[in-house]
């Protein structure tokens, strides 16, 4: 397709027929809801997200009204408990997460000029577990059983059975489902900045909120894991009396701490560094010029990144940590402030040398940078240990932690809301409105937490149901409380801004005159996403490149047709953005919503104890998951390659690293390791907290080396054969890589017996000790990866079989193989542990 | 520090206000990047290397000596178990009130009971986590005699809005009287109100030194009546307060170990309670 083609306006049309109807949403009452284009899934997701912020934000005004006077008896002490820690855990894990997620979902694509994500099933399978997951949480309030042991959950009191009911578990099982649909969106959204990029388009002229989206989506890859991690361990213990938080038993209730926190600091900026990522994008639009400094912004969102994986000890300076460790953390606590204050004075220099036309969503950025560097302050003065020992778990910490969240999270967010509202729905929202809601979100934000400062200096510690008169904290706490009702005042008029936004009528496309390809968008929405995936030279074509919008919207660049009726999406190379491959995507299906569901009910049943309910609902999800796979993906063109325009022709399939299934491959396998290292890191723990660690005694010897070295050489091999079945069978021998398959499967079914055999034989008895129980516990993580890693290959020969995989189609192999490197390392590292331990032979 | 706090906090917004209404080009790119590398780089990284050395003395931690007097403190849900160690003599167990000499150093070993606690007086000195299975040390030298509140700072459960206590720091001659008082056993066995504690159970829980009752599930009562106040450091020591307590506990500390007892009387209580009131 030249040029010349797409000047005749017949041809155009025709192919706007074709794209219009490959990207229709299917109809139907129900069938509307098995759509996977991610325009539509991160509407919902979006929406979700918000409906869980209002939901959370009503219970802190509940809580808000118990505490405006001393002794007040509005709710009970039980009733209070289950406010606040399902407050701090909606607001974190059903809204600030999830949101951003959500508002990915529903940019990345149109920031990158690509039709949607690499995989579009997975965001709406990741959608369903997150609405699945929340409704389970959030509705637990209204059985009275929600969790109420504070968002972080210390052990042992939540541990313990006899303190902490239901809601323990519920929040565990709950919210370890939306763990994992966030780890999988975050696999999404690091491929989808990887390998879906306009041609052209090379990482330093992506726009800085996809830079953001890659860093946050890999501080998810990274912290999310041990939660998960210390998610099982917790559970084992509640399930199953396994003691890793009880002291009498040798464990130790700090090692929930510090898995807790490994993901909990880095948590923070996960939810702030995204609202920095729409300053970088609102600042430019109305400062009318490139931002400032784009080098160092991404350098210091990196390096935010970094330094945010090395604080989260300032969150335990009060647990009695050796001294010498305290000054570390505090010297890198207060580091991380240096990056942030490079980012804001980027902003302030921007609009410095820029020509600024005030707008409403500006006025949002400024305000929230204003609430935000208080709050960044207050944190300065907490990473000082000797402070923070009166401020820590006091009311200092609510009122830094809300002043952080709502500078660095909301009220952006609310910009967000005003700046990007006409990409999504056509129309502006109201100035006027979006003004007075700002005055009033300010203004009440101020007025809530300011005074929190002195409560909490003046011994009020956070969590408290109710505070003495004689402490003389009534008159601050009740300004919060009137406060906290004009903030709600400030979010129920954004609600109304957006009730009234259907009446209103479209505005013109691009209505802010920005740069960045986002706005490419059209107000009479088509959902295809865009005309055709432009060739980018700049980082803000639209203001840069000559005639860039004519030329999208004539198709005159990239795979401007959807000849075959297939929804697809270019495929680049992770560096410079060269076209390598057109991805067809997956269309409508109920897959992602069955297998959503199938899972869902894996951890409600087992919340309940319902475990032989939970093992069915295990079976379906697996079932389902290998019907998924087996007729979604890697499927078998029926050409090699197909011409993208301007003389270009690129491969309908590709396998191996320069695949964006490999690299999602290789992204959640970077997760699951980190998982497996939380872990391991368990072991070393009790190991340094024991001085005869493995401890001795009935139930208590360790495994022996003979089993666990021989699950680590049959484990060992089955990798080596899968890795040879892949070199085979790209040699054309079919037959043998079958024959390598097979056996590798094999090797890997006697891997598990042989890995439980260890402490099985030797009679390690988890629940009488914590060195059984983590025992015990790496060897089941390690084998269960070992059983998945035997289906992988089995379902590999069985597509052989069905040729379905050929010597040149080979995604399936070259991604189990991925697999099989990390399950290599697992056991190695599992095994040495366990039965190479001084002691444990 | 707040002082500093609040200059940049103010500085930042006179520069936002400012850069928003500035005419275009009022800076060039050069001078932009210029401030973003003096004032978002190099003065922070000054201005907090310079907080972090000012502030490392103060992580030092008070070195006992060896015969310093040692308080454990073991948090409780919820209340305080405290047991005072002077050097070369028997501990002396106590609850829910800790007496300090003035201008001694006292070593506090904070040991975990059931659950997660946090001791925290703040006008004595910093928290620091009573976690089961260790013991954490705190150091603390009071400057001058007077009472101050200490309070659970780490969410322990129903009650832990109402997990106080009492600190009284003394002149060290009058602590020293304090603590031979409090080490004699009670001498008032024989009393109608000891004959009822010992009747309803009392000691299956409590101790009271002098008399029969030696459990060590609840705070010890001995001499009781030298203590602020009942229930840890929530309501004053007060008859009415006290028979209250010992008929519901649970009404005035939800999710207390401690049973409600409807069918005790109330002349009961009444004499259990004028009785405990009396061993000061």
């Amino acid at each position: 397709m030249s040029l010349h083609a797409q000047d005749d306006p017949g041809l155009r049309a025709a192919q706007e027929e074709r794209l219009r109807a490959v990207w229709a949403p299917p109809k139907g009452l129900f069938l509307r809801w098995t759509d996977t284009n991610n325009n539509q899934v991160g509407v919902w997701y979006t929406l979700t997200a918000f409906g869980f912020m209002l939901f959370a934000g009503v219970l802190a005004l509940i809580m808000r009204v118990q505490l405006a006077q001393p002794g007040n008896e509005l709710v009970t002490p039980s009733t209070f408990n289950q406010l606040f820690t399902l407050h701090g855990s909606m607001m974190m894990f059903l809204f600030a997460v999830p949101m951003f997620e959500a508002v990915s979902i529903i940019l990345l694509p149109q920031l990158l000029g690509a039709r949607d994500l690499p995989f579009p099933r997975l965001s709406a399978f990741g959608y369903w577990s997150f609405l699945i997951g929340g409704a389970f949480v959030s509705g637990s309030i209204f059985f009275d059983a929600a969790p109420d042991g504070g968002w972080f959950m210390y052990p042992p009191f939540t541990t313990r059975t006899d303190l902490s009911g239901l809601g323990a578990d519920i929040w565990m099982l709950g919210l370890s489902f939306i763990e994992v649909s966030s780890v999988a969106a975050a696999v999404e959204l690091i491929t989808g900045v990887l390998k879906c990029r306009p041609p052209g388009m090379r990482l330093n002229l992506m726009p800085l909120y996809a830079w953001y989206i890659l860093v946050v989506a890999v501080m998810i890859l990274f912290a999310f894991p041990p939660l998960i991690a210390g998610d099982v361990l917790f559970e084992l213990e509640r399930l199953l009396g396994w003691p890793f938080f009880d002291a009498a038993r040798g464990g130790d209730p700090i090692l929930w701490q510090h898995l807790f926190w490994i993901f909990g600091h880095p948590e923070v900026y996960i939810v702030f560094l995204p609202s920095i990522a729409l300053f970088a994008m609102i600042v430019p639009t109305f400062a009318r010029r490139h931002l400032l400094g784009y080098p160092w912004i991404v350098l210091a969102a990196v390096g935010t990144a970094f330094l945010s994986f090395g604080l989260w000890v300032h969150h335990m300076f009060t647990t009695g940590l050796p001294k010498i460790s305290l000054a570390f953390f505090s010297a890198a606590s207060e580091a991380v402030a240096i990056p942030t204050g490079i980012q804001i004075f980027a902003f302030i220099a921007t609009l410095w040398a820029g020509r600024v036309t005030w707008s409403t969503p500006l006025l949002y950025v400024t305000g929230s940078i204003a609430i935000f560097v208080i709050g960044g302050l207050t944190g300065v003065m907490v990473a000082i240990a000797p402070f923070d020992w009166q401020a820590h778990d006091t009311y200092f910490i609510v009122a830094h932690l809300h002043y952080v969240l709502i500078g660095g999270t909301l009220i952006p967010l609310f910009g967000g809301l005003y700046y990007y509202w006409p990409l999504i729905t056509g129309k502006k929202l109201s100035d006027r409105i979006g003004r007075t809601a700002f005055w009033l979100l300010f203004g009440g934000a101020n007025l809530t937490f300011f005074p929190m400062h002195f409560s909490g200096l003046m011994g009020m510690p956070r969590r408290v149901f109710t505070y003495p008169e004689e402490l003389g904290i009534g008159g601050l706490n009740l300004a919060s409380t009137i406060g906290s009702w004009v903030f709600a005042a400030g979010v129920l008029l954004v609600c109304v801004d957006l009730a009234l936004s259907p009446r209103r009528a479209k505005s013109p496309r691009n209505p802010w005159a920005a740069g960045t390809l986002e706005w490419l968008a059209h107000p009479d929405d088509e959902d295809w996403g865009i005309r055709s995936i432009p060739l980018i030279e700049s980082r803000y074509p639209i203001w840069d490149q000559k005639d860039f919008v004519a030329k999208v919207d004539e198709g005159r660049f990239f795979l401007p047709d959807a000849a075959e009726g297939r929804r697809e999406t270019i495929v680049t190379s992770v560096l410079d953005a060269r076209p390598v491959q057109v991805l067809r995507l997956g269309g409508p299906s109920v897959v992602p919503m069955l297998t959503a569901i199938a899972l869902g009910s894996v951890f409600i049943l087992t919340t309940y104890h319902l475990y032989w309910p939970a093992l069915v609902g295990a079976l379906a999800t697996l079932a389902l998951v290998l019907y998924w796979l087996w007729t979604g993906t890697a499927e078998i063109p029926e050409k090699d390659c197909k011409p993208i325009g301007h003389g270009i022709e690129l491969p309908l399939y590709i396998s191996g690293a320069s695949a964006s299934g490999w690299w999602a491959m290789f992204i959640t396998m970077m997760a699951d390791a980190t998982a497996f290292s939380g872990l391991v890191f368990g072991y070393f723990f009790f190991w340094t907290r024991h001085e005869d660690f493995p401890p001795s005694g009935p139930g208590l010897d360790g495994p022996g080396s003979f089993w666990p070295m021989l699950a680590m050489a049959a484990m060992l091999a089955s990798w080596a054969l899968t890795v040879a079945a892949r070199e085979l069978n790209r040699r054309a021998a079919v037959g043998v890589a079958r024959a390598a398959l097979g056996a590798a499967a094999l090797l890997s079914l006697s891997a598990i017996g042989a890995g439980l055999a260890g402490p099985w034989l030797s009679g390690l008895q988890p629940e009488l000790h914590v060195y059984p129980a983590i025992v015990w516990t790496l060897a089941i993580w390690t084998t269960a990866h070992c059983g998945v890693g035997a289906i992988m290959q089995l379902y590999t020969l069985a597509r052989s079989l069905a040729g379905r995989m050929t010597p040149r189609h080979d995604a399936d192999l070259r991604n189990i193989t991925v697999y099989q490197h990390f399950m290599a390392l697992t056991a190695v590292v599992t095994y040495a542990t366990i039965g190479l331990f001084p002691g444990a032979a | 520090m707040v002082l500093g706090a609040v200059v940049i906090a103010l500085a930042l917004a006179a520069l936002m206000v400012t850069a928003s209404r500035s005419r275009e080009g009022a800076l060039t790119h050069r001078q932009g990047m210029r401030l973003v590398l003096w004032a978002g780089g190099i003065v922070p990284s000054v201005v907090l290397l310079a907080l972090l050395i000012a502030t490392l003395p103060a992580m030092r931690p008070i070195r006992a000596a060896g015969d310093d007097l040692r308080v454990t403190v073991t948090g409780e849900q919820f209340w305080w178990r405290m047991a005072y160690q002077p050097a070369g003599a028997a501990a002396v167990t106590s609850a829910n009130e800790l007496r300090l000499p003035v201008g001694r150093d006292v070593v506090l070993a904070l040991a975990g009971g059931d659950v997660l606690h946090s001791f925290w007086v703040p006008g004595l000195a910093g928290k620091m986590d009573m976690v089961p299975g260790r013991t954490n040390t705190l150091v603390v030298h009071a400057t001058r005699a007077g009472r101050f509140r200490g309070q659970c700072a780490e969410f322990c459960g129903l009650s832990h809005a109402l997990m106080a206590f009492d600190v009284v720091a003394m002149e060290p001659a009058a602590f020293d009287a304090w603590l031979a008082a409090e080490r004699r056993p009670v001498i008032t066995a024989a009393a109608a109100g000891a004959r009822l504690f010992d009747a309803h159970g009392c000691g299956g829980c409590h101790a009271v030194r002098g008399t029969g009752a030696a459990g060590a599930i609840g705070p010890d009562l001995t001499h009781l009546g030298a203590r602020a106040t009942v229930a840890a450091g929530i309501q004053p020591l007060t008859t009415a307060n006290l028979v209250r307590f010992i008929r519901d506990a649970p009404a005035v500390k939800p999710g207390a170990r401690m049973p409600a007892y409807p069918q005790m009387s109330a002349t009961d209580a009444t004499a259990i309670a004028r009785w405990l009131e009396t061993n000061r």
